[in-house]
């Protein structure tokens, strides 16, 4: 019996948080799952009645609004982010001597909460008092900033608030990876006669494929579980115009009750989670085992 | 008495993969065991299976006579010295060395003096309270050691435990082990796939491949009568010429003959044979292949042979030429004027001749 | 990843012969500009909090945006850490600081021992389907939590916690267990198996090992989930605005209350008092800790 525990306490010592993930991860998954497939309203229904909340999602135009404000913000927030990152993290590579400070002033958003960010910003492009009524007050007296409260801007606000977020990490997450390239291969480019512009197009950027991947796929990760940022700076309008799939399932589960569609928007959001994070994880561990 | 280890028909599969296959080996009180082959022969999970950290699939063993097959390490009464010496990096070096005795409730007095009797013996007193962090590859080794000594064990073993050194301290070290073995009257099993290392330690050699023991014995018994083409050519370096050749049985022995290109054919005659088959294969060390002259006896036989590169190597001379298809080494004096492009007379001594089946590789003589 | 701190690796790129020429000197000079303007623009939210939370009302109607105040006053501090209406009751953030403060530290720390232990498990007991567990873990840190909402609102309730701080906390530890254990993995699989080799020969047992060799080891990771979990935790707002209740709420609840739902009067310093008071705890441990994060997550393997 001793011997028995001894040789099986690793295996009882994890089991406790395998089964935990199993429940709470796996079966939550697919419970939700099952009752997206149902006619749950109000308190879940168990009996199967096929697509129809996904139908209904589809046909319901502020789902719409949320989708497409995801592939607005989506393709800004990781296009900007990286391209500003990659930008930062080559400038700081250039033996800047106060690179520490700047690094951590680049860096310090991150660890803000996305409300904390959310209530800033929501200060700054307030347009009676806040960016708008400064440059009026410089003199410009047509200047107009409503962004925040313009149904077809809102998005973007959102947008720069996540930017100014999360860039900062996207530069370190580069910075490291520039100076991960083998220094050997850059002195043999340099003995070369090669340009340091072109030493970056052409060797150290190329070789940094793998954490562009990564810097995307948490960046993508990010956009598809914003949430708080946008509850903090617009609270989903004007309107429902700055609704993403998270509020609007979220507005589903707690405000509307609606647990169908609340069901039926999650899985939605599961499955571009699914689709864009398993084949890379599928990867990392292949490579991994190797 | 029972023999100090006793290895009988052990099997050991990874799933399906067969690793270790009908190993039996007993060694005796004071025993100096080495276990030696290419990497993935199985050498070193053969020594985690003696220690008991990995289970075997089938057979016993035995420690001091008693049955250790299914006892989890620590009971086995063993002490363990790894190739990355596993030293524990967050505790100081007497901490290392304590650490066994800690776990198994020494009285704090003990602990104290068989430390300090441990550190005197290797040399290690200065650095008792530094971190393995601090210390030279030479010291960590030393201190790795330690541990082992300290615990009195009745079977040592060592896994590997010079090849993370560099050549100059491996000598050193090599040479220290085998001081301390000699006054310690120990007994140790050591892997490694360093030939020179297991021919100048071991009281007993186990060379192994693929799984299965090729051949047990001690070193002269493995250099001189290697028991098989892979063992031949695994031990020794320069390794041992292989050269095709046929027989022909005649009134004063066996005639040998050795095809060569663009020459004559070399006739040898081994008046010892009897019954060779009509193709074998001829062993023969470098060192009996000389210079005429250097070595007398009714074996030793001469014949021309072409040179192709001369190696000076100090003390000696390699000098290789061609036979039978293949590349032949000999031996000879730091002074012969064998030269490349030149032919050169050397003296072949059958007293040492081994003599292989080819299609099994099993030797026949 | 590797170490931000170290030296550049383009050092190399930089060491070209350095002719002093006007040109090379106002690059020089425009890199530094533009990377100040960047700085500024980071900084900028920051300024902006800070410098309205310490002006009165009176001077924000008045004043523009990113002028210094003209007399400082701390009003909107107190008002925000003992005054401030979240809703119905007007206590300030102090209650859901503390809040926030019981569910983070104990979270931290449970999240933080499981995941060392399965971590340790994982890396160096390996066993039959231990991969594929920590495969399964691995792909729980993914999730969108949207996805478990529902379900865990029931499921809190059959254990009758829902509601409660210790709801709160069992939430954010299961759902962080994948990441510590991640981190602990990742840290202990280029530990050489031989350590545990080396440790039962001399005769200690898996819970000793740990204890005796792992744990005292493992600081840089033990630092890097620390900070990752508290910053997680303290800066959820998802799992605190759906299972939380008036009297348990996190404090991004609560400023989010605040800032949204005050009636009458908008008192924008209050806003920004009680966001720089949400915000402080993680811009402290980022400060202090930051680089001992990353230097963490880089660190592998062990000299021993």
């Amino acid at each position: 019996m001793a011997k028995w525990f001894e040789t099986h306490l690793p295996k009882i010592v994890l089991a406790p948080s395998f089964i935990a993930i199993l429940i709470f991860v796996y079966g939550f998954i697919a419970w939700t799952a099952w009752v997206s497939l149902t006619r749950s309203r109000l308190l879940p229904k168990y009996e199967i009645e096929g697509f129809i909340q996904y139908e209904r999602l589809f046909d319901s135009p502020r789902w719409d609004t949320a989708m497409n404000n995801l592939y607005i913000f989506g393709a800004l927030f990781i296009g900007v982010s990286m391209i500003l990152g990659l930008v930062l993290a080559i400038l700081l590579d250039q033996q800047i001597r106060v690179e520490g400070a700047i690094r951590t002033i680049y860096l310090y958003p991150m660890a803000l909460s996305m409300i904390v960010t959310g209530t800033a910003w929501k200060w700054i492009l307030n347009p009676g008092l806040g960016l708008e009524a400064m440059v009026k007050g410089w003199g410009f007296e047509t200047f107009t900033f409503d962004w925040l409260v313009n149904p077809d801007m809102a998005i973007y606000t959102v947008v720069m608030a996540a930017i100014w977020q999360s860039s900062g990490f996207v530069m370190a997450l580069f910075l490291a990876g520039l100076r991960s390239v083998d220094t050997e291969i850059i002195r043999a480019a340099q003995i070369d006669g090669i340009p340091t512009w072109r030493v970056y197009v052409s060797i150290i950027i190329p070789s940094m494929a793998p954490i562009f991947l990564s810097a995307f796929i948490v960046l993508a990760h990010l956009a598809i579980k914003a949430f708080d940022l946008v509850i903090a700076l617009t609270g989903g309008g004007p309107g429902y115009a700055t609704d993403l799939p998270a509020t609007y399932m979220y507005a589903m589960a707690f405000s509307r009750g609606d647990i169908g569609q609340a069901a039926s928007s999650a899985m939605i959001m599961m499955l571009v989670v699914f689709a864009i994070v398993v084949p890379y994880l599928y990867s990392e561990l292949r490579a991994r085992n190797d | 008495m029972a023999p100090i280890l006793e290895i009988n028909n052990l099997y050991k599969n990874y799933g399906a993969t067969e690793v270790l296959k009908d190993i039996n080996v007993s060694i005796e009180k004071g025993d100096f065991l080495v276990l030696v082959g290419p990497s993935g022969c199985g050498k070193s999970t053969l020594l985690n299976c003696i220690a008991g950290l990995e289970p075997i699939t089938g057979g016993t063993l035995r420690i001091d006579g008693h049955d250790m097959t299914h006892v989890s390490p620590k009971d086995r009464d063993i002490a363990m010295v790894f190739q990355s010496y596993a030293l524990y990096p967050t505790m100081s070096v007497a901490k290392n060395i304590t650490f066994g005795m800690k776990v198994r409730g020494v009285d704090a007095e003990t602990q104290k003096s068989k430390l300090a009797e441990v550190a005197r013996q290797l040399q290690i007193e200065p650095f008792l309270n530094r971190r393995p962090g601090q210390l030279s590859g030479g010291q960590r080794q030393r201190v790795a050691m330690g541990r082992a000594l300290v615990r009195d064990p009745k079977l040592f073993l060592f896994d590997e435990p010079l090849s993370n050194l560099d050549a100059k301290l491996r000598v050193e070290m090599r040479t220290e082990i085998k001081t301390l073995h000699q006054k310690l009257g120990a007994s140790m099993v050591y892997v490694t796939h360093d030939q020179i290392e297991a021919m100048t330690l071991a009281t007993k050699i186990v060379v192994m491949k693929g799984g299965i023991i090729q051949q047990i014995g001690s070193p002269a018994e493995i250099y001189n009568r290697p028991a098989n083409l892979f063992v031949a050519d695994f031990m020794g370096s320069p390794a041992m010429n292989l050269i095709p050749a046929k027989t022909q049985s005649g009134s004063g022995g066996t005639l040998i003959e050795i095809e060569r290109p663009e020459h004559e054919p070399i006739r040898l005659t081994d008046p010892r044979a009897r019954n060779l088959p009509k193709d074998i294969i001829l062993g023969l060390r470098p060192e009996d292949i000389s210079e005429p002259g250097f070595r007398v006896g009714a074996l030793v036989q001469e014949a021309p042979c072409k040179v192709e590169i001369v190696e000076p190597a100090g003390a000696d001379t390699y000098v290789q030429t061609r036979l039978g298809g293949k590349p032949l080494t000999a031996r000879l004096h730091s002074e012969t004027e064998a030269a490349p492009g030149t032919v050169h007379n050397l003296a072949f001594d059958l007293s040492k001749v081994s003599y292989f089946e080819p299609e099994s590789g099993k030797r026949i003589n | 990843m590797t170490d931000v701190s170290a030296t550049p690796a383009h050092a190399a790129v930089s060491e070209r012969p350095q002719g002093r020429s006007f040109g090379k000197i106002a690059l020089r000079w425009l890199l530094y500009v533009v990377l100040g303007l960047f700085a500024i623009y980071y900084l900028m939210p920051l300024f902006v909090m800070v410098t309205t939370s310490l002006k009165s009302l009176e001077e924000i109607r008045t004043g523009d945006l990113l002028s210094l105040p003209r007399e400082l006053t701390f009003d909107a501090w107190r008002t925000a850490w003992s005054e401030a209406c979240t809703g119905i009751q007007c206590e300030g953030v102090k209650p859901y600081f503390w809040n926030s403060v019981m569910l983070a530290v104990p979270a931290v720390m449970i999240s933080t021992l499981l995941g060392a232990m399965n971590g340790y498990v994982i890396a160096q007991w390996r066993f039959r389907g231990a991969n594929i567990i920590f495969a399964l873990m691995l792909f729980g840190c993914f999730i969108p939590f949207q996805v478990v909402l529902l379900p865990m609102a029931r499921v809190l309730g059959l254990m009758g916690i829902a509601g409660t701080i210790p709801g709160l906390m069992f939430v954010h530890v299961i759902y962080g267990l994948g990441f510590t254990t991640l981190f602990f993995r990742n840290y202990y699989v280029s530990i050489p198996v031989e350590l545990v080799k080396a440790a039962k020969v001399d005769g200690a047992g898996f819970v000793r090992i740990f204890f005796a060799i792992f744990l005292p080891l493992s600081i840089p990771i033990i630092v890097v989930s620390v900070i990752w979990q508290f910053t997680q935790i303290w800066n959820d707002f998802l799992f605190g605005v759906s299972f939380s209740q008036a009297g348990t709420q996190p404090v991004t609840v609560a400023l989010n209350n605040i800032v949204n739902s005050t009636t009458g009067v908008k008192e924008y310093n209050v806003d920004m008092a009680a966001a720089i008071i949400a915000a402080l705890p993680t811009l402290l441990v980022y400060i202090v800790a930051g680089k001992y994060f990353i230097r963490g997550l880089t660190a592998g393997s062990v000299k021993g």
